[in-house]
C-alpha cells in the first residue's frame, strides 16, 4: 500500500508538472521556473516564521507570494536595464541564500531542513495523511490533486488566450488581452505547482519535472494539445521507472526520477525518426555521398 | 583575531572573489550567466564520481571530477541547442536539473558506503570556507591566481570577441578557440569555488558582482575592476561573518553580501542607477511642463 502511495505521488507530480511545463517551454520562460523553484524556499520559510506552523495552506500562500515576488523582481531589474539571464540569476540566488540563512537562524530544529527541501522525502509521504470529506489520503496527494485541479481549470478556461499570448503577444495585446495579467497568473500557477510537488520530491525534481518532460514533448509534437499529452506521459514514465530503479539500487528516489527524465530525453533526442540526431547524421552522410557522386 | 587559518581562508575568499568577478563579467557580457549556473550544479555528480572511483577526498581529484562533468554539461547545452528546435533556456534548465539529480543519486550512494558518512561531500552543496584545510586553500588560491592571470592576458582578445566577433574573425583571431577558452575558464572558476561556496550558489559569485558593476560604468576596464572589487569584498565579508557563528554556511552569506552590493549599485549608481534615472525623468517631465505652459501663454 505504501508503495502505491509513493508511486501515485510521483505520477501526480509528473502529470501536474508536465502539464504546467508545456507553456514554460513555449513561452521561453524555463529559467524563471528554475528561479521560482529556488525562491519558493524563501516563501515557505517566511510563512513559517510568521505563522509558526508548517500547515499546507500557509506554505501554499507563502510559495505563491514568493513566486510572484520573483517574477516581479526579475521584470523590475530588466526594466532597470539588466539583461534577462543576469536578472534571473541575481534574484533567485539572493532570495535562495536568504531562505537558507533564515532556516539556519530561525528554524533549525523544525522539520524544515535544507536537505529535505532539496531532495524531498517521497518515501515518507504515506505517513503524513489528511482527512478530507471522509477520505484519508496522504497530504502530498491531496495538495497535488488540488493544484492539478487549478491547473486544469486555468488551462480549460484560458487555453485560447494562453496560446495567443504565447505565440503572438503583439496581436494579443492589440485585441485587448491582458498579457501582463496572464503572465502573472500563469507564474502563480507555476509557484503553486512547485510548492505542492516539492514538499514530496524536493526542489531538484520539481525543476526537472517542469522542464524535462515538456522539453521532450516539444521534440515530439507539433500541436500544443499533443505536447501536453506527451509531456504528462513522459512525466509519469520517469516517475515510475525512477522509483523502481531507486529501489533496486537503494538510492535517492527523487534524484533517480530526475535522472530518468534525462534518459528519456536523450532517447528521444537521439533516436527519434526523421529529426533525431542519428537520423540527421545518416541524412548528412547520404547527402555527402550523393554530392561526391555528382562531382565525380 | 586573525588566527592563522582564518587569514588563509580570507586570502582564498578574496582571490576567489576577484577571479569570479573578472571571469563573470566576460560571461555576463556574452549573456552566458545562466550557463555558469548549470555548470555549477553539474559539478556535483563529478565530485561524487571522483570520490567513488578514488575513495579519497583530496581536493585536486574532486576538482578534476567536477571539471569533467561541468564541462560536459556546458557542451551538452550547446549540443542540444545546436541540434534541435529547443531554445537555450530550456536546454539550460534541463541539463542543470538532470545533472543535479544524478549528483544527488550518487551522493546518496556515497553516504551509504562505510567511510562515506565522514567524507564531508555534503558540504559541497552549500560550502564551508571557514573550515577548509590549509592545503585545500593553497589549491584554491593558486587556481584563482591562474584565472586572474588568464583574464588579464586575454583581456584585449576577449573584448574584441565579445563586442565585434565579425571584425575579430576578420583580423584573424581564432574566435571559436577563444570562446572555448573562456568557457573552460568559467568551468575552472566554478570548480575552484565549489568547496568554499557550494554548487548551488557558486553561480551567484559569477553573476552578481558583474551585474552590479555594470551599473557603474560603460567601459569594460572599469566594469572589470569594479566587479573584481565587489567579488573580493563580498568574499571577505562573507567569510568573516560566517566565522562568527558555527553552523552558518559560507555560501549563502557571501551571496547575501554580494546581493547587498548589488542593491546599492542598483539604486545609487550615478547615471545608470535607479535614483539618478528617476531624477532625470522627473527633471525632463518638469522641463516639458514648463515648455508647454510657455506655449499655452
Amino acid at each position: 500500500m505504501n508503495e502505491f502511495w509513493v508511486l501515485l505521488t510521483g505520477s501526480l507530480v509528473g502529470i501536474t508538472c508536465g502539464l504546467t511545463g508545456v507553456f514554460l517551454i513555449l513561452r521561453k520562460t524555463a529559467m524563471i521556473a528554475d528561479a521560482i523553484s529556488h525562491t519558493v524556499l524563501f516563501g515557505i520559510v517566511v510563512a513559517f516564521m510568521i505563522t509558526q506552523s508548517l500547515s499546507g495552506f500557509w506554505m501554499l500562500v507563502g510559495a505563491a507570494i514568493a513566486g510572484l515576488l520573483t517574477t516581479f523582481l526579475v521584470q523590475l531589474l530588466q526594466s532597470g536595464g539588466l539583461q534577462e539571464d543576469a536578472a534571473i540569476g541575481v534574484v533567485f540566488t539572493s532570495l535562495f541564500a536568504l531562505g537558507v540563512l533564515f532556516i539556519t537562524l530561525f528554524a533549525g530544529n523544525v522539520h524544515l531542513d535544507v536537505e529535505h527541501v532539496l531532495m524531498g522525502e517521497i518515501a515518507f509521504v504515506p505517513w503524513d495523511t489528511w482527512d478530507i470529506l471522509g477520505f484519508s489520503m496522504p497530504k502530498a496527494v491531496w495538495m497535488l490533486l488540488i493544484v492539478l485541479l487549478f491547473n486544469i481549470l486555468f488551462l480549460f478556461f484560458f487555453y485560447k488566450e494562453m496560446k495567443l499570448t504565447t505565440f503572438d503577444p503583439v496581436f494579443a495585446l492589440s485585441i485587448g488581452l491582458p498579457i501582463v495579467a496572464m503572465h502573472y497568473s500563469y507564474m502563480t500557477l507555476v509557484s503553486l505547482t512547485t510548492v505542492a510537488a516539492f514538499d514530496s520530491v524536493g526542489a531538484v525534481l520539481v525543476v526537472a519535472m517542469l522542464i524535462g518532460p515538456a522539453a521532450t514533448a516539444y521534440l515530439m509534437s507539433k500541436s500544443v494539445l499533443r505536447m501536453m499529452i506527451w509531456s504528462m506521459f513522459f512525466g509519469i514514465t520517469a516517475a515510475i521507472t525512477g522509483y523502481y530503479l531507486a529501489k533496486l539500487w537503494n538510492t535517492s528516489i527523487a534524484g533517480m526520477m530526475a535522472a530518468m527524465i534525462g534518459v528519456i530525453f536523450m532517447l528521444v533526442f537521439v533516436f527519434k525518426p526523421h529529426d533525431g540526431w542519428i537520423w540527421k547524421m545518416f541524412k548528412r552522410i547520404k547527402l555527402k555521398d550523393t554530392k561526391v557522386h555528382v562531382e565525380s | 583575531m586573525l588566527t592563522g587559518n582564518l587569514l588563509w581562508v580570507l586570502i582564498g575568499a578574496i582571490l576567489l572573489g576577484v577571479a569570479a568577478g573578472l571571469n563573470g563579467t566576460f560571461a555576463f557580457l556574452q549573456k552566458q550567466s545562466l550557463v555558469g549556473d548549470a555548470a555549477a550544479h553539474a559539478a556535483l555528480p563529478g565530485i561524487a564520481i571522483a570520490y567513488l572511483v578514488f575513495q579519497q577526498k583530496d581536493l585536486p581529484i574532486l576538482m578534476l571530477g567536477a571539471a569533467i562533468t561541468s564541462a560536459l554539461a556546458v557542451y551538452m547545452i550547446q549540443w542540444i541547442v545546436g541540434n534541435s528546435k529547443l531554445k537555450a533556456d530550456a536546454a539550460i534548465g534541463f541539463v542543470l536539473s538532470v545533472f543535479f539529480g544524478i549528483g544527488i543519486v550518487l551522493l546518496t550512494i556515497v553516504n551509504q558506503s562505510s567511510a562515506g558518512n565522514q567524507s564531508g561531500l555534503n558540504d559541497f552543496i552549500f560550502g564551508k570556507a571557514a573550515t577548509m584545510a590549509k592545503s585545500d586553500l593553497v589549491w584554491l588560491s593558486s587556481s584563482a591566481l591562474l584565472i586572474i592571470l588568464m583574464c588579464l592576458l586575454f583581456f584585449k582578445e576577449w573584448k574584441l570577441m565579445i563586442f565585434d566577433p565579425v571584425f575579430a574573425k576578420g583580423i584573424g583571431l581564432p574566435v571559436e578557440r577563444l570562446r572555448v577558452l573562456l568557457t573552460a575558464l568559467t568551468v575552472l572558476t566554478i570548480v575552484t569555488g565549489i568547496q568554499a561556496v557550494g554548487v548551488i550558489l557558486m553561480a551567484a559569485m559569477l553573476i552578481i558582482p558583474a551585474a552590479a558593476a555594470r551599473f557603474w560604468s560603460n567601459h569594460l576596464g572599469i566594469i572589470l575592476v569594479t566587479s573584481a572589487f565587489f567579488g573580493a569584498l563580498s568574499g571577505a565579508l562573507g567569510t568573516i561573518i560566517s566565522s562568527f557563528r558555527t553552523g552558518l554556511s559560507t555560501g549563502p552569506i557571501i551571496v547575501l553580501c554580494a546581493a547587498s552590493l548589488f542593491l546599492i549599485s542598483y539604486f545609487f549608481a550615478p547615471t545608470r542607477g535607479f535614483i539618478s534615472k528617476s531624477l532625470k525623468k522627473k527633471a525632463f517631465k518638469q522641463r516639458n511642463v514648463v515648455k508647454e505652459a510657455a506655449n499655452h501663454e
